[in-house]
Order: C-alpha cells, then structure tokens, then sequence
C-alpha cells in the first residue's frame, strides 16, 4: 500500500454483511490480500476498503464444482478440493492471496498452457452492484449459455464493475503425477512435439517444462521431451508483466522467464503503462451503464501501468 | 413493405438487386430457424465481406431499423427467428478460411464458414476446431459464436468461447472494431467474452480469430450398454469422480438407441436401457490407461457389454449414430422439439425419471441422447403437428422439463441459448436486477436496440416491468 493514510476496512462475515458494507452510495475498493492493490493506478485513498467473506461454502467432488466466498485464500481452496483429489488451476504465486483478488485481477497461472485461462473457471460471480444489491451472474452448472456473461466481464476488471461476494468455480482432478524437467532444448519444437504440456517456460538460455496426468502419460510425454528431471521451475519474476503474441517471445532479450505457447512475460522491473484495446468508447460505456457514479475502485485504469 | 422502399433502395445499393430478396415467397425461408418458431424476414440481404456488412448496418442504423445477422438457420430457439420485420443480414456468403498460423495454432475466418470445414481444411496441419455441436457439418463459426456453442467433446476442450480469441466486429452503430486479441491477456475488460454467446445482439462479428486444437495422437471409443438408466448415471459419476474426464461422454436411453440402430446400423444394443458412448484421447499408452480405469468403473456398476471401436471406420460409425440422432428421430414423428438444460451430474438419474413422467403426462414421445458428462440434457419431444392441440401440450411439457431442471440445481440451456424460445423464463433463474444489468451491457454496445431485439432479456427489463410477455407479436410458436 503506497498512502500512509488510515484507511477504513470493512470485513463483513457473509454475504449480507457484504451487501451493506457495500452500500448504495460512496467510493468503494474491493480489497482481497492487498498484494496488487495499485495495478492500473493507486486506488483513491478515502474510498472505503471492503474485504470479502471467506471460506468455502459447499463442495460436492463428484460434480467438480465448488461454490467459495471471494475472500477465500487460494491456499484454503486448494486444501480443500485437494483432499478429494482435485484441483482448480488459479495458480497465484502468493498462495495468501484471495480467490476474488486472483479473478478480479484475471491474470493467469502458469499451468494455463494446458489449463486454459482463468476466466473459463468462473461458472457462475455472486457480487455487489452499483446499486448495493447482490447480483448473480452465470449460473451453477459446469455448462450454461443462459444470458449475457458478466461473469466473464468481471474476471479481469479490477474490482471497477462490482465487488465479488461469491464464486462458484470449475474444478478438475488433480494429476495423479506432475514432474518438472529442464534441459537446453528449443521450447517452441519442444512445444509442437508434445501432446498436452502444463507448462513451458524459458529464460532464453533454459527451458523448463511440467508434465502432468496420469504416470502413463507424463512417462510417455517425458520421453518425446529428452529432458532432465528437476525439483521445480525457476522463481517467477514478479515486478512486470507482459503479454505478446506466442510468436514474440523468440525475440526477448535481457532478464525474463516466458510462457512458451501463451505470450505471458515475466519481467524483474515494472511496465510501464499497457497499450488501449482498439474499443476505448465501448469499455468506457460498459464502466459508465455498470457504475453510473464511478463508485468501484475510483483511481484504477484498466490499462494503467504494470 | 417494412421501413420503406427507401430501406430497400439503399440497402440495394450496397449488395446490388441479385443478393437482396423481398417479398414474402423469397424470404420464406429465412423467416425460421432450426426451432418451431417462425417469424416475419422483411428485406434478406446477402452481403460477401466485411465492408459490405458494415455499410448494411450503417443502412440499419440510419433508418432505426432491427436487423438480424444469420448464419445457417441451424439454432434451436428462435435466436436466428426475425421478429419485427427486421433486415435479415445472412452471412453465409462470407465463407473463407482467411489466414492460417500453425505455430500460434490460431486461424481467422469468416463467419460464414461451416464448423467441419474449418477442422477439415486444417487436417493436413494437424490441428481442429475443438467445439463439435451436432449439427458441425451444416452449422457457421459465426453461429457458433453467437451461440457459444458446445457438443460432445467440450466436456474436455470447453465451449466456444474457450475457442475463440478475438474477433473484428461491425457494432450496432456501424463501427468496426476489435475484440479480444492473440495475445493472451490484453488490456481492459474481457468484451470478447461477453460477445461470445451474445446471440447476435451486440453486433455482427465479420472475422474471427478461432484457436485451432493438434488432433490428438490416438483415440479410443467406447460403447458401454447397462441395463437400466441408473446404472449408467452411476457409471457417468463415477467415471468423472475416479478422476478422468474423458473428451467425450455421452448418454442414449433405450427409445433413441432403437431409434438411431433402425437408422445407422451401426450395431447399438437396442435391448439396452441406457448406452453410453465414451471417447478418450491422447497419447496412446495415456489411453490405454484411461480406458481400463473406465472400463473398471463400468463393470462396478454392472456393465453389460463393452465394445471399444477396433478402427476409424467403427469409430465414425459409432459416432454417426450418436450424431444422426435428431435426424432419425423422422421415422418416429415427423416433427419434434429438441430441449436443451443442465443438471447437476449427480442429479441426472431422478431428473430423468421426472423427464419420463411429464412427457407421459403429456401423452408424448420421449427420446434422450445427451452430453452426461456435464449434466447437459437433450430431451426430444416427438410428435405429429398435425395432431389437434399437441403444440400446446408440447410446449407444457417442455416448459415442466425447464422447471425440473432449475429446481435440481440446473440451468436454463446449455448450449443452444436462450433466444425467444426462453427468454420469457429468464426470470425463473436471474433477478429483475440481474436481468437490468445484462441488459444495460446490451445496451453499452447497442443503445438503440438495433441488434436482434426481443431477444434473450425479456422485454420490459430496461424499466423495471419483469412480468411474462407473451411471444412478441409478428412470431408464432
């Protein structure tokens, strides 16, 4: 947090308490674990800080759908779906960090290359309007084309269009194995020889994959990929963060880690600044017709910097 | 003549006299979509590029007339259907595979292209386009995107929006821009997620970036029969719980196995209660795997028979059968209407049963062949239209089906969307606020309404008035 200034920090216990700690009226940050507070900008410091309720609210494993409060760490999550055997790929780093943080800011984990990103996870985003009422978007099936997808419209907006109360979320087994190699290979054949990796990531000199599925498979894979067992990837910068075309990353240069066949660049230094979406008018009338007032998250850009 | 024959003037001056059609013998046609709705198709244009639809909408939008863009007609609830004279913009005309990039595994087509096209002409790349609805082999990428389309292999692959990476779109006003982009997290809100399944009121998308998927190394399909529906629900479970999610999994009870065997003779059991069509991919020593872990599951919950497809041509059989069945469903009753819900996975087997007793109810023909794997139901209603008041009895039954299936914890459609054929149920599942706030998302793209209006929110949400409006007036049922 860069302001030393007191901040209010509202932590209701469900999601009624959510709805009027929310309120109709005045600015609003949704805060999950703080840690990607200033991304797009610094928040206004006299908005209110409202942090979502916590814990998981029901799990059935043989639906593989968990419903969540947003203010569940990730780490708790995990524990949870991990001791039936299953996953779901939010992959932050800082596993203290909240499911609604990790969505709202909609930036996904490494394993996207075989997971796909984390905005196909959200089946269906309780949250608080502009108007202070709890909205559902989606819906609780691990399939619904019923209605307009806010859910997606949420992923990745930064807290500007509501605040998250609830969430439920797609999960799926948890591989049986997931070994990590490294070796000196060319990622971008390395990528084209093997069916489905979880990961490929390079520095420019090192390439590092993640096999997962079952033991049959990550052995079969391991011996398209020739390359050596290792304990586990490098450490993910974590000051900047780039996206390119796939295609791109062959022209790096300096200090980065890469995900091969997705475009995400990991970067020691902070970016400055993101290029506009060719549609400005559009997302400014999303922002103006979801949140009249500007209540959410004033002092946020969605192309602001890092 | 609706708007005018200052409309049709200009409208004639971007697509020239040969690629419009007026009147209502020539627009027949396009006055119905793959449901029993029908509407009204004022003015049909046929435009051959992005330019030509821009200037259409442009038309449109100078007049304040609705258009509708359609793309092979092949939707199930109305979505496609005109509804207050509108101009129909038919895209298939725009049919081209325009750029390949097989290292990026991305190629940008028209909207007009037919699903299997795009994944045949990418055979000998090696790559496909994941979403396989039944209907692949008439149905347009645009629809698809308008419609977030799914089908069998989507239990693993995802949906089309999954599939989807950007798109240039002509907005209701007639600016052309870009959504979403092929690099994977570009800046500012996700509206290529929201324009995807949008069912064509947001604007008409002229290009769109499909990610291609590599064909797998191998494949193993299956045929599992059980002797009672039950079973093979048990069996759907515990597939999915013993932690494999095979790329397709698919259920037919015994009426549309007997149905699809007089058809396709494919060899299905007919004396089977429940078949259940199983499909893995990937490397083959993964497969082989996967297919005794699922062939253990089967036998735990009393498998009668496992027959595993010994080579292509078995395996397209088998999934002809299972892709033919709509079609087959002719030697029944000549007309039927195909439902589309969700229901918890766990729930499939008491939901069904409900299936079976509202159409008995109804004195109707029954018929099940659906995606188990995620709980997506395909209940087909046959019946003969001639019969007196069968309509209305079908429309009850069907309305009892939705009514089961939210009540089980589901959803109102799955995959087909919800068009007109459901947009009066939306409030059965969403709030008068949710339903405001969908809509105020229509209108950030399109204030004036323009874009395929009376479609999906139910009228009267933009002020607040959410009770049932009957089917707009100009569409019958």
């Amino acid at each position: 947090m860069t302001t030393s200034e007191p901040l209010q920090i509202d932590r209701p216990a469900d999601l009624d308490e959510l709805v009027a700690a929310v309120g109709s009226a005045g600015l609003v940050v949704a805060l999950g674990s703080g840690s990607h507070q200033d991304v797009g900008g610094v928040p206004d410091a006299a908005a209110r800080r409202v942090v979502a309720p916590a814990g998981v609210r029901s799990y059935d494993p043989a639906e593989m759908t968990v419903r969540c409060s947003a203010g569940t760490t990730v780490a708790e999550l995990d524990e949870v779906l991990g001791a039936a055997g299953q996953m779901c790929p939010l992959d932050p780093v800082d596993r203290t960090r909240t499911v609604g943080g990790v969505l709202g800011l909609g930036r996904s984990g490494p394993r996207r290359l075989r997971h796909g990103p984390i905005r196909d996870l959200v089946l269906q985003v309780r949250f608080v309007s502009a108007w202070g009422e709890l909205s559902t978007a989606g819906g609780p099936t691990v399939k619904n084309v019923s209605g307009f997808d806010l859910c997606r419209l949420l992923v990745g907006s930064l807290g500007t269009l509501g605040v998250l109360g609830e969430v439920v979320l797609r999960c799926l087994p948890r591989p049986p194995e997931a070994r990590w190699f490294a070796g000196t290979a060319d990622p971008f054949a390395l990528r084209d020889r093997l069916h489905r990796p979880s990961s490929i990531l390079w520095d420019g000199t090192t390439t590092w994959l993640l096999l997962e599925g079952s033991a049959a498979e990550v052995r079969a894979e391991a011996t398209v990929a020739g390359l050596d067992e290792v304990a586990g990837p490098p450490p993910m910068p974590s000051a900047g963060r780039r996206s390119v075309r796939p295609r791109e990353l062959r022209d790096l240069r300096g200090s980065f880690l890469a995900e091969v066949g997705v475009g995400v660049v990991h970067l020691d230094g902070p970016v400055a600044g993101r290029p506009a979406p060719a549609e400005v008018l559009l997302h400014d009338e999303v922002k103006r017709l979801l949140d009249p007032d500007g209540r959410f998250a004033p002092g946020r850009e969605l192309w602001g910097d890092r | 003549m609706p708007g005018g024959s200052e409309l049709v003037d200009d409208l004639r001056a971007v697509v020239g006299a040969d690629r419009l059609r007026s009147g209502p013998f020539d627009t027949a046609l396009y006055s119905r979509d793959g449901s029993l709705i029908r509407g009204d198709a004022g003015v049909v244009v046929l435009p051959v590029d992005a330019d030509e639809v821009q200037q259409i909408v442009r038309v449109c939008h100078r007049h304040g007339t609705p258009f509708v863009a359609r793309g092979s007609g092949t939707g199930l609830a109305g979505g496609a259907v005109p509804v207050g004279d509108p101009v129909v913009i038919v895209l298939s005309k725009m049919d081209r595979l325009l750029e390949v990039d097989v290292e990026e595994r991305v190629a940008w087509v028209e909207p007009g292209i037919l699903n299997l096209d795009v994944s045949t002409r990418l055979r000998p790349h090696g790559l496909h386009f994941a979403p396989d609805p039944s209907s692949q082999s008439v149905c347009s990428i645009g629809g698809n995107v308008a419609n977030n389309s799914g089908g069998p292999h989507c239990l693993a692959y995802g949906v089309t929006s999954a599939h989807i990476l950007a798109m240039e779109v002509v907005l209701p006003d007639g600016r052309v821009t870009t959504l979403g982009s092929l690099d994977p997290e570009p800046a500012g809100y996700d509206l290529r997620g929201v324009f995807v399944g949008s069912e064509g009121t947001l604007g008409i998308a002229t290009k769109v970036a499909v990610r291609l998927t590599p064909n797998p190394p191998d494949v193993r399909t299956l045929l599992l029969d059980f002797t009672s529906v039950a079973d093979g629900a048990a069996a759907v479970s515990g597939i999915i719980a013993g932690g494999v999610v095979p790329a397709a999994l698919e259920m037919m009870d015994r009426p549309a196995v007997e149905v699809v065997e007089a058809f396709v003779h494919a060899g299905y059991p007919t004396d089977a209660a429940a078949v259940l069509l199983v499909e893995v991919d990937g490397p083959a020593a993964a497969c082989d795997a996967e297919v005794e872990a699922i062939v253990s599951v089967a036998r735990e919950h009393g498998v009668r028979d496992v027959r595993v497809a010994a080579d292509d041509a078995e395996r397209d059989l088998l999934w002809k059968g299972r892709k033919a069945a709509f079609g087959a469903v002719a030697s029944v009753a000549p007309d039927y209407y195909l439902h589309d819900t969700v229901v918890p996975r766990t729930r499939l087997v008491e939901v069904l049963d409900e299936i079976y007793d509202i159409a008995a109810r109804h004195e109707l023909q029954v018929i099940n062949v659906f995606h188990a794997g995620d709980g997506n139901l395909h209940p087909i209603l046959a019946f003969d239209a001639r019969e007196d008041g069968v309509i209305e009895r079908v429309h009850r039954a069907g309305e009892e089906i939705v009514r089961a299936s939210l009540d089980a914890g589901g959803v109102l459609s799955g995959e087909h969307g919800i068009g007109i054929e459901k947009r009066d149920f939306m409030p059965m599942m969403f709030s008068a606020h949710d339903l405001e706030l969908q809509d105020r998302l229509r209108a950030a793209f399109d204030p004036g309404n323009l874009a395929n209006p009376e479609k999906v929110i139910p009228s009267g949400s933009r002020c607040g008035d959410l009770s049932p409006q009957p089917v707009p007036a100009g569409a019958w049922v």
